[in-house]
């Protein structure tokens, strides 16, 4: 005979007031096997989960119901109390009377009704519990950090120092990410290179980091504690191990003249480049699509000799090789960091501005690429179309953002800071700047960054304009800003020389591809959700796979690095423990009965079912609990019913429907 | 031989009646065939469909019941025919606007059923495709060297971009395209999409002469000798208001506006008279006379 108590909590007036609560716990108490039955301010404070070991011990309880809210939110915490009071962790069952109850009735009369339901289900569903015991899953003690930006750089030095291996992977030819393009930042105007250099230089000396660059994670296996991951290393055509890094190929190559990407267009780079002169690790990658010696071999692999080659000729070291091809390692991992970064919006979907149209209309990375020192004019900044030095500077905040019309409606959260900040470094470069800038709203929440704007404003003399702009053309030697004053109510019209578009954030454009490999969730722009947006707010809904920076949404650099260090905390938490528990709720076959159908095999989404050949040579499935999330899909699929969930029998669920569909006959 | 039912709509039976004349010579040269539908009626134009709304969306529907029997293309070369038919196919998806129309419609034996099927192609479709391109090249006989047209598109070509879904919204192509293929000099400009003030010019003439004559001035600072327009609201506008605009700014520009399908008339060897371009309010010799006068762009 089961002997099950019964914890209905008020949660505060969330729940009692739509369902009289000592109502359900008195009706629940006459249910079978029900030995003990009460009701509660809040279950989950200290006071009443000590009411529940209590009762635990006085009332000899083996199973425990808990009515309040949904188990997401406080099965862990239930089944930790109950196991304090020397229960099975999994005797608990949590009768939802919050989320689909409460919370979703007006009238008491109905709350409490359903509410009865609910809880009388759960003890019949509880009669049948059985003790369940988790697997104990080793740990591989290193880390993946996917991302060599600042949040990755960060996630995986902390990782690092703790004396945990780390392995970071990022798919360009150098680390440092878009930090690595900026001028100054905002608001304290430190040079960005200067703050973000020394860390690149840490990564690459560490002892106990690996740098992949010019790699990508291709596929992941496994789960938390023991994931499986293969990296892509993409051919550099440059032999890592011999390249000092001299630099005799960059400037002998004949092909001087691609656009950088680095530059973001405004400057040119050999087909043999490292994107910046301060790249990490300092080792060139040939552009296979534009080296005529690779075209040549790729058109004819047979031929002897490639065409040009005019940079193996020179290297002292005899590190290019042409025929260098891709390689993919497997290697694995106990924990994986995503910090993938960001994109930037294309302005070309604003027709209206001109950008790509005419060559006096930039973006605010290519402004960051004018202004830095190490840039393609050397700090000075000169416009595109005549090199001429601006004096009129036009600025349009919201590009790509809080704009429905263009599926962005959220906030970038970093322009309206990045846009004071060129307004004021303008003016530092010369005196005789005006800049202007049309803006919807300022959004300066931060430390320092109202100030900042303000300086920029009061200072730098700044002309803030709130309103959008409807047109760009050009007039002659200058470009024509047609907008709106909505202060003023009046159409405004600035002559400028240049006008600069501060693009706003969106996702990579491949985060829905990099989502599916690691199997974590993303939302409807691409960004990847957090397991929960203000408590978990570094991890995903994958066990064992942390986030940080702009993957989940637009940051800033401080921002981006306190999550980097939270992520790299919840990597070292998990990995420092020796082992850890599995899943308990797994699926389980009945071998003797598994017909060998695998109609499992096909259905499981994690990979879990194992074909195993027992004796006489018959095959049968098995579950490998270590991959098992308990999701039920093989138990639906399984044709000869031989798979049963643990903490879900069929016996269990048929007892609940009982006790709904035959209530009435029994009352 | 391609077949398009015809819907002219009022302006190219009056104001435009050189747009009616040019389109039908030039269709013939190109194996267009007109047919224009029976008993049509005015689309209601901007009077309409800012007064009212059922009248505004009744009027075109109409016309596209008319169609519908033809089991053709519908051709309305007027922009602003072209883009009320679009747009009340649009609406009309919309049933409650659906059953609004029929109780218009009620005593007619036309009904909206059909509407939906009828392809309501812009001029600029039917003439910017591969198969039309390579008839007009093979069609120009004299070529447009040495003229410099700047095309003006106008609103209603491109607007509201969600239904009319043009190439682009700024810097549209297919009469770029056309006209380069005449043999003239295609200049870019900002402005081919902007607002000529369309029918304020009865309203608030002094909206029109301020847009007009922002209009006027982009085309001559980049050197445009005439403007090409397919829209006979906007060619009025650019037409008929150089006169007031060069007392109003004192400025006399003298810019002769052409509709496109009268370029293709002039390299199709159509003398200025069959075209009937004596119908401008500014003398198009001005722009006929740059025709072929640099020597090396005679040859073609």
């Amino acid at each position: 005979m089961a002997r099950i108590g019964v914890f209905v909590c008020h949660c505060g007036s969330n729940i009692a007031n739509t369902v009289d609560v000592e109502q359900v716990a008195d009706i629940a108490g006459q249910a079978p096997d029900v030995v003990f039955s009460t009701d509660y301010m809040f279950m989950c404070s200290e006071p009443g989960q000590n009411l529940i070991q209590e009762a635990i011990r006085e009332h000899n309880l083996d199973r425990v119901v808990v009515a309040a809210c949904s188990p997401t939110m406080h099965f862990r915490t239930f089944s930790g109390a109950i196991q304090r009071a020397g229960l099975n962790p999994y005797m608990l069952e949590m009768a939802n009377i919050r989320e689909q109850c409460s919370w979703v009735h007006a009238d008491k009369a109905v709350g409490t009704d359903k509410s009865v339901d609910i809880v009388t289900m759960a003890v019949g569903k509880t009669r049948w519990f059985e003790p369940l015991f988790p697997q104990e899953i080793g740990v591989t003690r290193r880390a993946l950090v996917i991302g060599g930006g600042i949040a990755g750089i960060q996630a995986a030095l902390d990782i690092a120092d703790s004396g945990v291996e780390v392995v970071l992977v990022e798919r360009s030819p150098s680390i440092g990410g878009k930090m690595a393009q900026l001028d100054k930042t905002f608001p304290t105007l430190d040079c960005s290179g200067c703050i973000l250099t020394p860390r690149m230089t840490e990564v690459v000396q560490h002892s106990n980091i690996t740098l992949h660059t010019w790699s990508e994670v291709q596929e992941v296996r496994g789960f938390v504690g023991n994931f499986e991951v293969d990296i892509l290393h993409k051919p550099r055509y440059v032999d890592a191990t011999l390249c000092t890094g001299c630099g005799e190929c960059l400037a002998r190559c004949p092909w001087q003249k691609i656009p950088s990407e680095f530059d973001e267009g405004m400057g040119t780079r050999p087909a043999i480049y490292r994107p910046f002169p301060q790249a990490v690790p300092n080792v060139p990658v040939i552009d296979a699509e534009q080296c005529v010696a690779i075209k040549s071999l790729v058109e004819d692999p047979e031929r002897e000799k490639p065409k040009c080659g005019v940079c193996l000729k020179f290297c002292p070291r005899d590190a290019i090789d042409f025929r260098q091809q891709p390689t993919v390692t497997t290697e694995e991992f106990g924990a994986i960091v995503l910090a993938n970064g960001y994109s930037l919006f294309d302005p070309t979907a604003y027709g209206e501005y001109g950008y790509g149209r005419y060559p006096d209309v930039i973006t605010s990375i290519q402004m960051e690429r004018l202004m830095n020192a190490a840039g393609p004019t050397d700090g000075e900044v000169r416009r595109p179309s005549d090199g001429k030095h601006p004096r009129s500077i036009v600025f349009l905040a919201c590009v790509g953002s809080r704009d429905e019309r263009m599926g962005r409606p959220y906030c970038s959260k970093i322009c309206c800071m990045y846009t004071a900040k060129h307004a004021i470094m303008l003016k530092e470069h010369d005196p005789d700047v005006q800049s202007y800038v049309f803006y919807i709203d300022v959004r300066a929440g931060g430390k320092g960054y109202e100030e900042f704007v303000r300086r920029a404003q009061e200072e730098y003399g700044t002309c803030y304009l709130r309103g959008r702009v409807s047109k760009v053309y050009p007039e002659g030697n200058h470009l024509v800003v047609m907008g709106e004053d909505t202060l003023m109510g009046m159409p405004v019209r600035v002559e400028a020389d240049l006008v600069v578009l501060a693009t706003g954030v969106q996702p990579q454009p491949d985060a829905g591809d990099v989502a599916r490999i690691l199997g974590i969730s993303y939302d409807s722009y691409g960004f990847i959700n957090e397991s929960h947006p203000k408590l978990n707010p570094v991890e995903s809904n994958t066990a064992g796979i942390f986030l940080a920076g702009s993957t989940i949404g637009p940051k800033d650099i401080p921002e981006s690095v306190s999550q980097a260090s939270a992520a790299a905390a919840k990597v070292l938490g998990l990995l420092s423990q020796p082992s850890l528990l599995g899943e308990a709720m797994t699926a389980l076959v009945d071998r003797s009965r598994c017909a060998g159908c695998f109609a499992c095999e096909d259905i499981c989404p994690y990979q879990a079912i194992e074909r195993v050949t027992l004796g006489y040579g018959r095959q049968a499935a098995e579950v490998n609990e270590g991959l098992c999330k308990g999701c039920g899909l093989c138990v639906s699929a399984c044709l000869g019913k031989v798979i049963t969930l643990r903490g879900f029998s069929d016996q269990a669920l048929l007892e609940e429907l009982n006790v709904l569909l035959l209530e009435p006959e029994s009352a | 031989m391609r077949a398009y039912s015809y819907y002219p709509g009022c302006s190219l039976h009056g104001t435009a009646k050189e747009y009616d004349q040019s389109l039908k010579l030039v269709a013939g040269t190109l194996g267009i065939e007109l047919k224009e539908i029976p008993d049509w009626n005015c689309c209601g134009a901007t009077a309409a469909h800012s007064t009212d709304e059922a009248l505004g969306l009744a009027l075109p529907a109409r016309n596209l019941a008319l169609a519908a029997a033809e089991d053709r293309p519908l051709l309305a070369p007027c922009a602003m025919c072209f883009n009320r038919l679009r747009v009340t196919q649009h609406e009309l998806q919309d049933s409650a606007k659906r059953h609004m129309v029929e109780a218009l419609l009620g005593e007619s034996d036309l009904t909206v059923s059909g509407i939906q099927e009828v392809v309501v192609p812009s001029l600029l479709d039917v003439l910017d495709n591969d198969e039309m391109r390579a008839r007009v090249t093979e069609a120009v006989v004299r070529p447009l060297a040495g003229l410099k047209v700047v095309c003006y598109y106008g609103c209603l070509l491109v607007r509201p971009a969600e239904i009319l879904k043009p190439d682009s919204l700024e810097n549209p192509q297919a009469m770029d395209r056309l006209t380069e293929n005449l043999g003239a000099e295609v200049l870019d400009w900002p402005f081919k999409t902007e607002c000529c003030g369309g029918s304020l010019a009865i309203a608030r003439t002094d909206i029109v002469l301020t847009l007009v004559h922002r209009l006027l001035s982009m085309a001559r600072n980049v050197g445009a000798d005439c403007i090409v327009t397919a829209c006979p609201m906007c060619h009025s506008n650019l037409d008929t208001r150089q006169t007031q605009i060069a007392a109003e700014f004192g400025e006399s520009f003298e810019l002769p506006i052409f509709y496109v399908t009268e370029l293709m008339g002039l390299a199709f060897g159509l003398s200025p008279k069959e075209l009937l371009l004596n119908m401008h309010v500014m003398d198009t010799k001005r722009a006929t006379e740059c025709i072929g006068k640099e020597p090396a762009a005679v040859t073609g």
